[in-house]
């Protein structure tokens, strides 16, 4: 029995890649829901490697590639792409992106309007990532506890975990010592009359954004970074860029409901990397980042084949990079 | 160079927001040289909750220096810079009091008031503002030592787009130790004020969004020191016309 402490999406992505090897496997959670205490909850969703390549390092697109297919056996996956547009006035930024990152075209006003027409004559030019696709977190992280349980997986929620677990999964309240807390703030708006299918990224030198569509006319709309470990709500000023971006992407979501608002921590290395370390017999997963779906499924297989070769002295091969 | 009595080893001074990731700050931090980081409170969020960014800048033993970026008032900047100097414990503030919200430009009235009423409350202020002389002549009369005037606006990597009026500068306080804040784009940017007699450069966005920050930080700190180099080695005067460089003597004459 493999002791896993964190039902977060590290925690369980972990279960179902132990599972996957024939490992019973308990998960203990503190929380008393799947999620709620999880910094994935605020998460966008997106599942956009090569877009992060904007001021990620390389594993983001090495790790990241093998994200698609994993989630797709568990939960819906939209690939529908990303489409990055930036003001006329901020176009240097549209450039200097289209640098940094591969696997894209370019898009004119016309190809714009044909993917989305609810940006019609807003911008003239952007980049289109078709092969980039988007998820709903809550939804995914709830199917994977499915998902786990079903495989036999045993996830007790309300109860802290023993002193001792094989594999520590659980963000920032980890004793690690170089991990720190990246805030990020979001809202959720609802406007059924907005039509827009795929994640869209508006650059802007100050205020980057994301909209991410979740259906049924809801949208997640992020995300702040903020070198601050304190979690209370977002404050005026970060809801005042973020809503005043939304509204230049598209006049009509000032029509929108905001249903949610909310502000969770990232836990990060250093290097914004997600890193395993072993620790007086402890191996934990922690640094996940602003990549926390994009890098949960090939960091959770090297966590399982760790702890098996720790168990049974039964090597697998893994390279990080 | 003397800043506030405190000697300074470098001429560069790199702001700390937008890098890739803190590992790559650090090693940039490193790569440059640079005596002094800038840190603002603001992108730290609330007081005290930062403290493990700023612990990664305390391990490079770089000098911080606080500023109130994102400040619109007198008001908020005088509160930022308390907040600051409770959490750096440190007396000098980088005041940045902004004007107008588009091209960030200094609001040089607020800035005047704000630099007064710090530098009596025990700040060392750096002030960010415009090359006005007026203005300049208001902050040192308010009780800065030190003075940064803009080459462009910030995060426009512009360069020095009005290198009469730092001349002029120049000209007016040669005794003030002057730093070119915001606009340095290139390197050659860097080496021009550097040229002009500036005492020291601050840059940012230049090195944090450029696509290998370490090795625009370590050019940086090279360009730095060949403009204030060439500064010091009294740079020949521009001519209209071409002046032979090699001895003209024993060159056939044809008839």
């Amino acid at each position: 029995m493999i002791t896993i402490a964190g039902a977060g999406l590290a925690g369980l992505a972990c279960a179902y890649e132990l599972l996957e090897r024939g490992q019973p496997v308990t998960v203990y959670e503190r929380a008393e829901g799947i999620g709620s205490a999880s910094a994935s909850r605020y998460a966008g969703g997106m599942l956009a490697p090569w877009c992060e390549r904007e001021s990620a390092e390389a594993p983001v697109v090495t790790l990241g590639s093998r994200a698609f297919d994993w989630w797709a056996r568990i939960t819906p996956v939209h690939r529908r792409g990303t489409l990055v547009v930036a003001p006329r006035r901020d176009r240097t930024e549209l450039r200097r992106f289209a640098r940094r990152t591969t696997a894209y075209r370019e898009v004119d006003a016309a190809d714009i309007a044909r993917l989305e027409p609810e940006l019609q004559g807003r911008f003239d030019s952007g980049l289109f990532f078709d092969r980039e696709a988007h998820l709903d977190p809550r939804r995914a992280l709830r199917d994977l506890a499915a998902c786990v349980t079903e495989r036999g997986g045993v996830i007790r929620l309300g109860t802290p975990a023993p002193e001792r677990v094989d594999l520590d999964c659980t963000g920032m309240a980890a004793p690690l010592p170089d991990l720190r807390a990246v805030r990020g703030e979001m809202a959720v708006l609802r406007s059924p009359d907005v039509r827009i299918r795929r994640t869209l990224r508006l650059l802007h030198p100050r205020t980057p954004l994301y909209l991410v569509p979740r259906g049924a006319g809801i949208y997640m709309l992020g995300a702040t970074m903020v070198e601050s470990d304190h979690d209370g709500p977002p404050t005026l000023r970060a809801l005042m860029e973020l809503l005043g971006a939304a509204f230049a992407l598209s006049p009509a979501l000032a029509e929108a409901e905001v249903v949610e608002i909310g502000a969770g921590l990232r836990p990060a290395f250093p290097d914004n990397l997600p890193r395993l370390d072993q620790r007086d017999g402890t191996l934990f997963l922690n640094g996940l980042y602003r990549h926390g779906f994009l890098l949960a499924p090939a960091m959770a297989a090297a966590a399982a084949d760790q702890i098996m070769e720790m168990r049974h002295g039964n090597p697998r091969e893994f390279r990080t990079a | 160079m003397i800043l506030y009595g405190t000697e300074l080893t470098s001429r560069l001074f790199l702001g700390t927001a937008q890098y890739p990731s803190p590992a790559i700050l650090q090693e940039a931090i490193r790569a440059s040289g640079c005596a002094v980081a800038t840190v603002s409170l603001r992108r730290e969020g609330a007081q005290g909750s930062g403290a493990a960014f700023r612990a990664l800048m305390q391990e490079t033993g770089v000098r911080i220096l606080p500023n109130t970026a994102g400040c619109h008032s007198v008001r908020e900047a005088v509160t930022t810079a308390h907040m600051a100097r409770e959490v750096f414990q440190t007396r000098w503030i980088k005041l940045e009091v902004i004007g107008h919200a588009d091209t960030l430009q200094p609001d040089v009235f607020g800035l005047v008031e704000a630099a007064r009423i710090l530098s009596a409350d025990g700040f060392q202020v750096f002030p960010y503002t415009t090359e006005d002389l007026v203005v300049g002549e208001r902050l040192l009369a308010a009780g800065c030592e030190v003075l940064m005037p803009w080459g462009a606006p910030i995060g426009s990597g512009r360069g020095v787009v009005n290198p009469e009026g730092l001349r002029a500068m120049r000209a007016h306080f040669p005794e003030v130790p002057l730093v070119v804040d915001a606009g340095i784009g290139r390197p050659s940017d860097a080496a021009v004020a550097m040229e002009m007699g500036m005492d020291a450069v601050l840059v940012n966005t230049a090195v944090a969004r450029a696509g290998a920050p370490v090795a625009m930080a370590r050019a940086m700190a090279q360009a730095v020191e060949a403009g204030r180099m060439g500064h010091g080695a009294d740079p020949m005067d521009r001519r209209d016309m071409a002046v032979p460089s090699t001895p003209v003597l024993g060159l056939a004459e044809l008839i």
